[in-house]
């Protein structure tokens, strides 16, 4: 061989340079990875590592201790979220999977792509607006309450319910509405029994996500459910502690004892969010399947 | 079954007429959950301007240049200039430290790593974004506060100190502490949308810029970003308005200043941190101006989502669910 061919076939001057670049963007986009995910398993290590100390049979089932005082628990909080996310859930869940039938059963797209649009700008609405709208809505000349709380979690849940619903209900073959439309059966009850039971999978998906994104959602109760009585609350009516409040006011405190607690509540909100996280993507993906998508 | 029912002319009336009520009631139903929808966006702008408009009077288009927040009873005078400058300064670094993040995060995701660890790398990232925001700030108090006093800022200051925006004490809280947290949410966000629209670049181009004897990285410049970038604008964007519109994690981190400073290190405030701290505890003309904060927030997280979302659009990636992925993407 020629001392030329020799140059194109070895790593010299400009092809060395050239691969030298590219394995250093190559090592870069590795760290960065190796970063981000460093990142969550610093702050999911610490939620741990610090939560775990605290977190006891008595702290899930006490209520919090009067201002000041430490050595109370978080039953209060749990039984105030569960009330708090679930009314809302109970409330956009419902709207949001219709808002998807809307737009994919019935709407011209004409109508339809204003909805979508709606409902990207909607998501787009910082929590604390929301908390502000329903705080003018609701609270306003009148008092705090769990119900106020409920309708502003419903509203950030409104557009993740219905986007993923949406998404879902398109996946669904035409084919099997065409076979119902053929047997003659009314749209209602095309959609009632064959499009909603197919894509049953991915609005539990999108259910699931909207729950676990509100269950953390602490801008707008701290505006409306956030000065509560002692001891374990359940009325709607009035305001109710939450978990995320908890940790928040916990967080601000200077006490040590009290950024104990916080740790431990959140290492509660933390599993709960992940787990329901990963429910959800297991329904995400069986329902894929299932559609043959 | 069925067909036996229908057989009977009874039951096949009964039929016909739940037909015409379901048909019409279930197409009036979800259009009223339609219409609500976009209902509660014009009841949120209409509530907004409503609550901020003692403020509004008071201080007209002055008050967005205003560099002071006085509560004093005798004093009366706020302005958002510090927090718009705060939401300004802490989006901007945030984007600044993510986008790159994310682009090199989804390059490796898309290109590099082996196949078998894509899905729950991608995944790992994702879950980034589930992370709720006060468990964010929770953190920012009381690990990466203490830090970033101690370790990046000093560093930070004795290198590049002779710059005003590194000079300055270290602190816990303060702009640079609030940009970190925004970066961490933004990451995740992003390189969820960029990912997707790096999936979407045709194998056959990249297979032809490799035969052209590109390495990995030319052919990633020359490829895969051109291609791309309507999709990486349109999710650093998107990146930008969840950064904008945070307001507890940037609360618990940024100290609450009413001033604007030079230092990134000094405390500050922004829009959405600056309601969240003080709304429930305000009255009068201070919550009237908080609500007008609010205002000049929504204002900002509309203009930023639609500039996005059309962006994202533009470039013909109609696919992808940008509120799905902000959920924590599937």
């Amino acid at each position: 061989m020629s001392a030329n061919q020799h140059s194109l076939l070895l790593d010299r001057g400009n092809l060395r340079r050239r691969k030298r670049f590219n394995r250093a963007v190559e090592a870069t986009s590795t760290v960065a990875t190796v970063l981000a995910v460093a990142v969550l398993a610093i702050v999911v290590g610490s939620v741990l590592l610090k939560g775990v100390g605290a977190l006891s049979w008595h702290f899930l089932t006490t209520p919090t201790a009067l201002f000041g005082e430490s050595g109370g628990g978080i039953s209060n909080a749990i039984v105030g979220s569960a009330i708090i996310v679930g009314i809302a859930a109970a409330m956009a869940i419902p709207i949001g999977v219709l808002v998807a039938i809307y737009t994919t059963e019935f709407a011209s797209p004409r109508i339809a792509h204003p909805v979508r649009f709606a409902l990207d700008i909607l998501n787009g609405v910082p929590t604390i607006i929301t908390g502000i709208f329903v705080f003018g809505l609701l609270v306003e000349g009148n008092k705090q309450s769990a119900f106020a709380a409920s309708v502003a979690l419903a509203i950030v849940m409104l557009p993740i319910v219905a986007r993923t619903a949406q998404e879902v209900l398109t996946l669904v073959p035409g084919s099997l509405k065409e076979a119902a439309k053929a047997l003659g059966i009314a749209r209602w009850r095309t959609t009632v029994r064959i499009t909603i039971p197919t894509a049953a999978g991915g609005l539990i998906t999108g259910a699931l996500l909207a729950v676990a994104r509100v269950a953390g959602e602490t801008a707008p109760l701290i505006l409306l459910s956030s000065i509560f009585g002692q001891g374990v609350l359940t009325k709607p009516g009035e305001a109710l502690a939450s978990i995320p409040i908890f940790i928040f006011q916990a967080s601000e405190s200077p006490k040590p004892e009290a950024h104990t607690e916080a740790w431990a509540a959140a290492l509660v909100l933390i599993a709960f969010v992940l787990v329901l996280n990963i429910v959800a993507r297991a329904f995400y993906a069986r329902s894929r399947k299932r559609m043959g998508a | 079954m069925e067909a036996g029912a229908l057989s009977n002319p009874v039951l096949r009336a009964r039929r016909n007429l739940t037909d015409r009520i379901g048909d019409p009631l279930l197409r009036g139903l979800s259009g009223l959950a339609a219409a609500l929808a976009v209902a509660v966006i014009v009841g949120i702008v209409y509530e907004v301007i409503h609550l901020a408009w003692p403020a509004i009077q008071r201080f007209g288009i002055g008050f967005l240049t205003t560099n002071d927040w006085n509560p004093n009873p005798l004093v009366q005078r706020f302005g958002a200039a510090p927090f718009l400058y705060g939401t300004v300064v802490t989006s901007l670094i945030a984007i600044l430290f993510a986008a790159p993040l994310s682009i090199a995060i989804s390059i490796y995701l898309t290109e590099l790593a082996p196949e078998r660890v894509r899905r729950p790398v991608a995944t790992l990232v994702d879950m980034l974004a589930a992370i709720p925001t006060v468990i964010l700030g929770l953190w920012g108090i009381l690990v990466l506060g203490p830090f970033m006093r101690d370790t990046i800022e000093p560093a930070l200051n004795s290198v590049l100190g002779f710059v005003p925006i590194f000079g300055g004490d270290p602190s816990a809280f303060g702009y640079l502490t609030a940009a970190v947290i925004l970066t961490i949410m933004a990451t995740p966000i992003i390189t969820s949308v960029t990912r997707e629209v790096f999936e979407t670049v045709p194998g056959d181009l990249k297979e032809a810029s490799y035969a052209l004897g590109a390495t990995r990285w030319e052919m990633v410049r020359q490829v895969v970003l051109p291609y791309s970038r309507p999709g990486i604008v349109g999710a650093t964007i998107l990146g930008l308005g969840r950064a904008i519109g945070e307001a507890i994690a940037v609360a618990q981190v940024i100290g609450g200043a009413y001033l604007i400073n030079a230092s990134l290190f000094h405390t500050g405030g922004t829009l959405a941190a600056q309601i969240a701290s003080q709304f429930q505890n305000s009255a009068g003309l201070q919550k009237a101006s908080l609500a007008y904060l609010g205002l000049i927030l929504l204002v900002f997280a509309v203009i930023v989502n639609v500039i996005a979302r059309v962006i994202v659009q533009r470039g013909g990636i109609k696919d992808i669910d940008v509120t799905e992925t902000e959920a924590a993407a599937l």
